[in-house]
């Protein structure tokens, strides 16, 4: 507690160094919360949201494709308008929001990158720079807005969900990292925890050290009272879920700028339909990303989740009853003042000939220009703040914020 | 609480003890009260000779992957020179006898690349070939977890060098080249491949010639997939490795080449890929120029015969022998002795190395053609290093593997399981890095918050029990073996507690336990800078 005392009243007097009109009594602003969930493996956006209009999609699906909405039924695909439904894994809990106006689909959406290799794509969108330059793997997008926001008010405070640093925070200091996956209680008690940050005291890591031990505990504090509140339906203790409830908790009382990945998309065999691996892997999904909101409570409405993904798959199922690694995803736009409900973005007919090289979804929506657009929105960067973040990209305006 | 009196047993029987007779007299002079049962009080205290200098451990820490009995005993017989002179011209390592035998076992068990390239197409086909359902998904899977094992036999046998080769020194840098030519062994098939690319084309010349090191690594099957190399031919170049060669693996980032010269050396390296089964029918002018060793390939039919302009000389079209004229000149610009010298004193000297080191080493390089071993010399006899000592953040693999060297030391671990999975958590397993640009060398990689509090997790796990190191490596029960280790060893009375900080002797101080003294120890900036 003390300590985040003392940090705020750093932040304050920095903040009044740099900006005396802000004042030296201005407490931290209620600034807007990101979350970027990567779904690692490249998820088939193609079965989340359907094109449920188009002939085409039934026929080269023959045995994956997710059957017409049924107004009759609950558990159909929910249609969200005459072109597109959203798949019945996720009707109870992204749908939900959608209905809200919480939520919004940016179909055609993705990288220039054309490799269609998990890595190639997940670390230039990750790394966010022109493409065609040299790659500079020490400069990731999220690091990169990091630095735009740190530079200018107290909004950034990053975090990432996940063990090692992600690609995307590369290039700022000290991000805090700790995957929320499968922590158990506390490794030390307070006793051990004191004894080990004394141990730095006056070394250059004696923040990191004391932050580290920190955070640990009170991720352990948070899974104690996940534990004695456990009556509430919301936590029954699996998967995405956990980890989600835990990432808001953290998020609603301090951390600003989020990263978590989610793996298990790439769906070569037996990838299922309305049932099966790709709706198992996406309800989890669904409930956790509901769960992040209910457990931000008041403050849903001043975050942002975006989901995005390396690319989408083919068009066609396989011989295996699954799919291949194709190019334009389906990125979601989720949060409590999200101008959602909507579809958004370039769109074209889902025919044949609107495939790209016969094979998958053109990127008519580039990513860059997708997040810069939220981002300037969201935070009210600037021109050259955005260039920051993304280099010699227009950012788009989906006016989704 | 005094840990001296609490925990400083009498050295167990098992630590081996140096060769050497001047050491002898110093172990016996300094542990003469063994003989007789538990001393209460460590007999050194009274000794006042003084065994160790500080900077003497923080050196070694350096030209090994930590110190141990056998190695602080070696410098203090032959001083630091012959030390390193030993270490980069002596004789083949002895390792300790299961050691051997396992890593035996480990090369033994390993099949040939080209054999390994030749089936898998086969295996491939045929299980794609089997109806939908159990039986299918079941050869996959059994086809994946054989290719999963020999990574993970790749990886021990590299942990298992790590910890137990005499050659301390070989082994960091034989860690330093995989990781500058950083090959992932999710990609492709380079699962089948990363044990015999460590062993054959890094290890022969991780002290050797820079030149053959990069031909070594451009002619192995694993690195022509990762860079897609393999998939480069006239009319259909691929860039990847190319650019790759001079970003990263030769000139650096700011190397003085262009986007043309890139392209250049793409059209040089057209044709070199993968051969397998019997070569290919070619035009009677070609045939000569067919090369096949192993499974690398060049491939005339697939080679751009034009001529090439890199890095402002002519390369006269004319097959395999422009590539070595291309590596050559690439590795003979100063702009590589520079970035080589720099990365390898990042590694072992500091963040920011002394631009005075870095440019001597940078002679040494162009002077020696870049000899690695001169290079190796230079950089760990000079002064800059001395001045540096003790301001080197161990990276992960650093901190695993000196902390079992440390904490096991004498005794032979039987899985390195454990070891991997520390080094899972702390985001630096071998073969593990996805981009081609390898780990990073700072400290500022591996420092971050969440990092330091698993860092001291991992310190908790090894300092309280020996999590299974000396269980069997296959899925038998556990073997028993356990215990925690005894960290307040003679080594730590020896050459680490006469140097330790303020903040590591409080800590130790109010240790409760041998297991939190281990994990204080660990976790202290004490043993995680050198």
């Amino acid at each position: 507690m003390k300590r985040r005392h003392a940090l705020q009243l750093g932040f304050a007097a920095l903040l009044g160094a740099a900006h005396p009109e802000a004042g030296l009594f201005a407490a931290p602003p209620a600034g807007p919360r990101f979350l970027l969930v990567f779904l690692r493996g490249g998820y088939d956006s193609t079965n989340f949201l359907i094109p449920y209009a188009s002939d085409f999609y039934y026929e080269s699906r023959p045995n994956i494709a997710i059957a017409r909405p049924d107004p009759a039924s609950t558990t159909s695909a929910l249609a969200l308008n005459g072109d597109w439904a959203l798949a019945p894994a996720v009707r109870e809990t992204i749908g939900a929001l959608y209905l809200k106006r919480q939520a919004a689909f940016i179909p055609f959406a993705g990288t220039d990158d054309l490799s269609r290799s998990h890595f190639e794509t997940q670390d230039s969108i990750e790394l966010g720079q022109p493409s065609g330059a040299a790659r500079n793997y020490r400069s990731g997008f999220l690091g990169r807005l990091a630095q735009t926001l740190g530079g200018t008010a107290p909004q950034a405070d990053p975090i990432a969900f996940t063990d090692a640093l992600p690609l995307a925070f590369e290039g700022t200091s000290s991000v805090p990292n700790l995957s929320l996956k499968n922590i158990g209680k506390a490794p030390f008690d307070e006793r051990q925890a004191r004894i080990l940050s004394d141990m730095y005291a006056g070394h250059h890591l004696e923040t990191a050290v004391r932050d580290g031990l920190d955070l640990r505990q009170e991720v352990a504090q948070k899974i104690a009272q996940e534990m004695l509140s456990a009556s509430r339906s919301a936590v029954n203790g699996k998967g995405f879920e956990l980890e989600a409830e835990r990432m808001a908790r953290l998020m609603r009382d301090k951390y600003r700028v989020g990263f978590v990945d989610v793996g298990g998309w790439d769906t070569h065999v037996g990838e299922g339909a309305s049932q099966g691996a790709l709706a198992a892997n996406l309800a989890s999904l669904g409930r956790g990303l509901q769960v992040f909101a209910q457990t931000l409570g008041t403050e849903w409405d001043n975050t942002v989740v975006v989901v995005i993904s390396e690319f989408g798959r083919t068009f066609r199922e396989n011989g295996n009853r699954g799919t291949d690694h194709g190019h334009g995803s389906v990125y979601w736009v989720l949060g409590g003042s999200v101008r959602g409900g909507t579809v958004a973005g370039e769109q074209r007919s889902v025919s044949r000939a609107n495939l790209l090289q016969d094979r998958d979804f053109p990127v008519l929506n580039d990513y860059r220009a997708v997040l810069g657009g939220l981002f300037r929105s969201l935070w009210g960067l600037s021109a050259i703040q955005c260039d920051a973040v993304f280099p010699q990209i227009r950012p788009l305006d989906l006016k989704l914020i | 609480m005094d840990p001296h009196r609490t925990f400083n047993a009498p050295p167990p029987a098992r630590v081996r003890l140096p060769a050497g007779a001047a050491l002898v007299t110093a172990w016996a002079l300094l542990t003469g009260g063994c003989a007789n049962p538990g001393p209460k009080q460590p007999v050194y205290a009274a000794a006042a000779l003084p065994v160790f200098h500080r900077q003497d451990t923080l050196w070694l820490e350096r030209v090994t992957f930590g110190i141990d009995a056998e190695s602080v005993g070696e410098l203090h017989r032959l001083g630091r020179e012959r030390y390193l002179d030993r270490q980069l011209r002596g004789p083949a390592p002895a390792f300790p006898a299961p050691v051997a035998a396992e890593l035996a076992n480990l090369v033994a068990a390993r099949p040939e690349p080209a054999q390994v390239l030749a089936d898998l197409p086969t295996e491939y086909k045929r299980i794609n070939a089997m109806p939908d359902g159990a039986g299918k998904e079941q050869a996959r899977k059994a086809l994946n977890e054989a290719g999963g094992k020999l990574a993970n036999q790749a990886i021990r046998e590299l942990l298992l060098r790590a910890v137990y080769s005499p050659s301390q020194l070989d082994e960091q840098v034989v860690w330093f080249w995989l990781n500058h030519f950083s090959v992932h062994q999710y990609k492709a098939n380079l699962r089948w491949l990363v044990g015999d690319y460590a062993d054959r084309a890094i290890r022969p010349h991780a002290l050797g010639h820079f030149k053959d090191l990069v031909l070594a690594t451009l002619e192995h099957p694993a690195m022509l997939q990762y860079l897609d190399n393999n998939q480069n031919a006239a009319g259909h170049i691929n860039e990847n490795y190319a650019r790759e060669l001079m970003e990263l693996h030769t000139l650096g980032v700011h190397g003085g080449y262009t986007q043309q010269d890139v392209q250049q050396l793409a059209r040089v390296l057209t044709g070199v890929g993968i051969g397998t089964g019997s070569a290919p029918k070619l035009k009677r002018e070609w045939q000569n120029l067919y090369r096949r060793d192993g499974a690398f390939e060049f491939n005339p039919a697939r080679h751009d015969f034009g001529d090439k302009v890199l890095l402002g000389h002519t390369i006269k079209g004319r097959g395999f022998e422009e590539v070595d004229e291309a590596v050559s000149l690439i590795v003979r610009q100063p702009a590589c002795a520079r970035f080589i010298s720099r990365e390898l004193a990042r590694y072992f000297v500091a963040d920011d190395p002394p631009q005075r080191l870095v440019d001597r080493m940078t002679q040494t390089f162009m002077r020696s053609d870049g000899d690695i071993a001169q290079l190796l010399r230079e950089m760990l006899l000079a002064p800059e290093l001395d001045a540096a000592l003790g301001g080197k953040f161990k990276d992960p693999m650093r901190f695993v593997v000196s902390s079992v060297r440390f904490a096991y030391d004498g005794r032979t671990i039987s899985n390195t399981r454990p070891m991997l999975n520390w080094l899972n958590g702390l985001g630096e397993a071998p073969f593990g890095r996805a981009t081609p640009d390898g780990y990073p060398l700072t400290e500022l990689a591996w420092a971050s918050s969440g990092q330091m509090s698993r860092r001291f997790e991992i310190a908790r796990a090894i300092g309280s029990g020996s999590a299974g190191l000396f269980d069997a490596e296959d899925d038998t029960p556990p073997g028993g073996g356990g215990g925690f280790p005894q960290l307040s060893n003679r080594l730590y009375y020896e050459a680490v507690e006469p140097f330790l900080g303020a903040g590591a002797k409080a800590a130790l101080a109010h240790a409760n336990s041998q297991q939190e003294w281990n994990t204080f120890l660990l976790a202290s900036p004490d043993f995680n800078y050198e």
